[in-house]
């Protein structure tokens, strides 16, 4: 019966879904500061958005970092 | 796939898998670390191994980083023409809008590295969409690290002619207003966080980023082009199904390719833009 149990496939990819989590949030956070803050002030939005691109690139370096260790370590 | 670990970390003995098994098996279908393999200009010269692709793609891109910049420096007027004019504007992005803002006002003696390092990364990412080479350079470790390493030395170095090396060393590893009794927790962790972790992160941002790039490209592209000459039923599908699917799969990877274009241009702006954040804390003067 415990075959029925048994789970099979790679384990990195499971690892890599939980690595998605955190990044996916944050990278949510940061565009969802870049709206509310063109909310409040439209005119300060070029600025914003040039933050907001080196933000999103820093918190996705862990999200692919993920991706790519996920094929390199075995 | 064990032993990809010799992508990331070139090791003595290749993590105990040999290269010539893998790159000779040339299994480049399903697309995995097979696809990354170098290819020698001229393999039947026995010393030249080291001419491969990604060398001659590196020093081309070099080339028309050098060639831009001179073609559009020459000649200049008050008045700019459009070749001038498109030259500014490209030019201005990284003095005015990356060196000038984060650096403050002694920003000038960083524009060229900073220019350097944008245009090189920049026409570096665009290798792995343009045809011809259809290989992003920077998905080979060796060129990142190098990148990563003169950033390093950089940041590191104008920080301890500034401060001098045990003023750099505390400035850096001890924020200001830190509790004695915290010191033995901060102190290891900042320079970890601040001289160990930062290169190693500026490498592997850019590395994933174009080799994970590279291998969604592959997939789609290969995979749907396997699908579309389907002529026998794979895996009981029937073969209109299958062809359907790779000419989905081939147009969903046009959006793949643009959404490479975005990465390659933020990948490029990043890396130049952390570069200059890093050397503006190793030169702040705040106590």
């Amino acid at each position: 019966m415990l075959q029925l149990l048994e789970l099979t496939g790679s384990l990195n990819m499971i690892g890599y879904g939980l690595a998605t989590l955190g990044p996916a949030l944050g990278v949510a956070w940061v565009f969802s500061s870049v709206i509310n803050g063109t909310a409040r002030q439209p005119e300060a939005r070029g600025a914003m958005l040039s933050t907001a691109w080196i933000g999103f690139a820093v918190v996705e370096a862990l999200a692919i970092i993920g991706i790519a260790l996920a094929f390199v370590l075995k | 796939m064990g032993g990809l670990l010799s992508l990331v970390i070139p090791l003595e003995g290749n993590g105990g898998v040999s290269w010539a098994a893998v790159c000779a098996g040339e299994h480049s279908f399903p697309p995995s670390q097979a696809s990354f393999c170098s290819r020698p200009l001229f393999p039947q010269l026995q010393g030249m191994e080291w001419l491969n692709n990604h060398l001659v793609q590196a020093v081309v891109g070099a080339l028309i980083v050098i060639g831009f910049w001179i073609f559009v420096a020459r000649n200049q007027k008050v008045v700019p023409g459009k070749r001038q004019a498109f030259g500014e504007m490209a030019y201005d992005l990284v003095r005015n809008g990356i060196a000038r803002d984060i650096l403050g006002h002694d920003f000038k003696p960083f524009v060229p590295w900073l220019l350097t390092l944008f245009s090189f990364i920049l026409v570096n990412n665009l290798f792995g969409e343009m045809f011809f080479f259809m290989f992003p350079t920077f998905s080979k470790i060796g060129y990142v690290y190098a990148l990563a390493l003169l950033s390093w030395l950089l940041y590191n170095g104008v920080g301890i002619r500034r401060h001098g090396l045990f003023g750099y060393l505390r400035k850096a590893c001890l924020p200001p207003g830190v509790p004695v009794a915290l010191w033995i927790i901060i102190i290891p962790l900042e320079f970890l966080s601040n001289i160990i972790v930062r290169p190693i992160t500026l490498a592997l941002r850019l590395f994933a980023n174009l080799f994970a790039g590279h291998l969604v490209v592959a997939v789609f592209v290969v995979g749907g082009s396997i699908l579309l000459e389907a002529n026998e039923a794979f895996g009981g599908f029937p073969i209109p199904l299958l062809k359907t699917a790779g000419a989905v799969s081939i147009i969903f990877s046009f959006a793949v390719f643009a959404l490479e274009l975005l990465i390659a241009f933020i990948q490029a702006y990043v890396f130049t833009v952390l570069t200059a954040q890093y050397v503006a804390s190793a030169l702040a003067e705040d106590h």
